[in-house]
């Protein structure tokens, strides 16, 4: 779908736990082909701190109801702004934006691993890989049971495997000390992994160590989110890239990650 | 519609709204946004001689009303802009000029050369004052003898309308202005980003990998506004003002103090609209206030 500017009705507004809220925004235009990963750069709000738009990943996408969903965590004055937003109102939306993840040809088995906040992308991603049969694999990890939002969307399109880090939910412990990463890895044939960098630094690097393709969505700061002001850079193989416009998803393999 | 367009030396503008280096990419980033035809021009990314990585991601820091960056002029290299790059902009009807930067005197002049040979680039605006890069770039602008002889070198290799771009990181704007026109110019751009930083007391660190960085946005448009109006009083040759435009108001403002056109960088980002708000903006003005146009507008500030 092309890129475009456009104010967005708030169709609903979930607060799911205490910090995350779940945004539906309604286009009156046919929605066609948001790719799993892609984002949306919003505007909040202008104040004295709020100067830019804030970058969100595309959590899931209804073609029928043209709908896009945000997950939305508050973590400052921007998101704190946009979690707020009154149903009935209107956000200034560019989407979609950036590259998303790449999707298997034919039925694979896969693995999903998300952290924090950056289970996002990976419920959309679920919807349309779950379309094409594949055998899919999600884990999810926070720190507490609490954390764990829309766990049963998930399930909808396959395994839901979960760790708190209080063991309130699923196994205790880090995302990547799941006993899935234990044994038969390499039964996966792709993981794709969202979250904060350590953790999907520590995912690629047992991906790495079974030679399993491995796909990260990253996060940097960003001023525009499509590629004119060069600030969300990541160091790649073949040099600085664009995070909004190279990414934000990357195969591992193109990243200088010591992993 | 009042008579929007305005003259910088030898370009003619359909309409004073240009857009600003490094905040515009090559122009083509907007295609699904809007019709780039419908600008006055577009100034394409800062270019170098050599290809040029850039600094170290983080580059941006958001601050009140406005935004560090500390890009330090990531491009492929003017050979690589001429072979892969311009043969993509032939296909827009609107004025293209490229923003030409380097270490050396020498550097600008290769790099000078290369666009010289172009022909639907209408201008170089010559970038003397970009404070990202640690040789070059604003130490020529923050100079009268080195900003004149960078000025004077280029003159002698580019043939067309060549504006220079000057830094707002020095002590009397008025003294490089004169010495820049001295040198050759035919128009001067005004003000690139002011030298600014950001700290992050949680962790005790600079904000940027650079430690420092170049200030835009709103924040620094009173600054760039006394500027220009400094400027218009000290030289013949028209000025291109920017510096914290985001809407038609703004541009107005720059235009009294005496640009003959202006740039929108920042704004850019924020709403990638912004340059087709401010012409259909700043034709409802002069309409409103019954100014057929824009010419008539231009340094008419009241005092
Ligand atoms: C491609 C992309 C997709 C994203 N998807 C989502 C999403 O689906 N849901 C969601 O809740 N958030 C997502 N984020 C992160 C979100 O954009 C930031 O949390 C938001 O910009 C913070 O704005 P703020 O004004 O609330 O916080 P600020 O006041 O700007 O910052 C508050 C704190 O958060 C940190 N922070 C700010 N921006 C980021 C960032 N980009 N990454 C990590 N830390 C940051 C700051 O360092 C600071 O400590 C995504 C970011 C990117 C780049
Ligand atoms: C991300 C970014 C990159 C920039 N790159 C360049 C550049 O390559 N060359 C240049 O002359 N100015 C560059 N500038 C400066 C702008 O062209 C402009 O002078 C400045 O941002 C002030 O205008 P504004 O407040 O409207 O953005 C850059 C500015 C930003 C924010
Ligand atoms: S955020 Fe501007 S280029 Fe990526």
């Amino acid at each position: 779908m092309k890129k475009s500017v456009q104010n967005l009705k708030v169709i609903a507004n979930v607060k799911l736990n205490n910090d995350h809220h779940l945004l539906q925004l309604h286009t009156p235009d046919q929605l066609e082909n948001i790719v799993p990963g892609q984002f949306a750069n919003i505007l909040a709000d202008q104040s004295q701190s709020i100067f830019l738009r804030r970058p969100f990943s595309i959590h899931a996408v209804d073609y029928q109801k043209n709908i896009i969903s945000i997950l939305i965590k508050e973590v400052g004055e921007g998101t704190r702004s946009l979690s707020h937003t009154p149903v009935n109102s209107s956000l200034n939306v560019i989407f979609p934006l950036g590259n998303g993840f790449s999707l298997p040809s034919s039925s694979e088995k896969v693995l999903l691993v998300g952290g924090g906040c950056g289970v996002a992308p990976l419920l959309h991603l679920a919807q349309v890989l779950s379309k094409d049969f594949n055998d899919i694999y999600i884990l999810l990890g926070a720190r507490s049971a609490v954390d764990l939002v829309e766990l049963n969307q998930y399930a909808i399109y396959g395994k839901v495997f979960t760790t708190t880090e209080d063991g309130s939910h699923g196994e205790k412990g880090f995302v990547t000390e799941h006993s899935i990463f234990g044994v038969k890895l390499d039964s996966f044939s792709r993981i794709y992994c969202c979250g904060p960098e350590p953790m999907m630094k520590a995912v690629a690097s047992k991906a790495k160590a079974n030679s399993v393709s491995c796909e990260v969505s990253l996060e940097n700061t960003m001023a525009c989110g499509f590629g004119v002001c060069l600030c969300c850079v990541t160091e790649t193989l073949q040099g600085h890239k664009c995070v909004c416009t190279d990414g934000p998803v990357f195969n591992i393999n193109q990243l200088k990650w010591q992993i | 519609m009042a008579d929007l367009s305005t003259i910088i030396h030898n370009i003619k503008l359909k309409n004073p709204v240009l857009t600003a280096s490094g905040t515009f990419g090559y122009g083509v980033e907007f295609d699904d946004f809007f019709d780039i035809n419908l600008l006055g021009g577009f100034i394409v990314k800062g270019t170098t001689i050599h290809p040029r990585q850039g600094n170290a991601y983080p580059r941006m820091a958001e601050t009140s009303s406005g935004m560090l960056n500390a890009v330090g002029l990531q491009n492929a290299g003017a050979q690589y802009f001429a072979t892969e790059i311009y043969p993509k902009l032939t296909k827009y009807e609107t004025n293209v000029l490229v923003n030409v930067s380097g270490s050396t005197i020498e550097e600008y002049v290769a790099c000078a050369e290369i666009i010289n040979d172009l022909d639907r680039i209408s201008g170089i605006e010559l970038n003397i004052s970009c404070p990202n890069v640690k040789e070059g770039g604003m130490a020529f602008g923050t100079s009268c003898p080195s900003a004149a002889a960078v000025v004077s070198a280029v003159r002698k290799v580019y043939k067309k309308t060549m504006v220079v771009k000057l830094s707002p990181n020095v002590t009397d704007i008025a003294e490089i202005a004169k010495a820049a026109e001295g040198a050759g110019a035919d128009s001067l751009s005004l003000i690139n980003t002011i030298l600014g930083m950001a700290i992050n007391a949680e962790t005790r660190k600079p904000v940027l990998s650079t430690i420092t960085g170049g200030l835009s946005g709103p924040a620094v448009k009173p600054i760039a506004l006394r500027m220009v109006w400094q400027v218009s009083q000290a030289v013949k040759i028209p000025i291109i003002g920017l510096g914290g435009i985001m809407n038609a108001t703004d541009a107005i403002e720059f235009f009294l103090a005496g640009a003959s056109a202006i740039q929108v960088g920042t704004a850019n980002f924020i709403d990638p609209l912004a340059t087709v708000k401010i012409i259909n903006g700043i034709d409802n003005y002069l309409n409103r206030h019954k100014i057929s146009a824009i010419s008539d507008l231009i340094g008419c500030l009241h005092l």
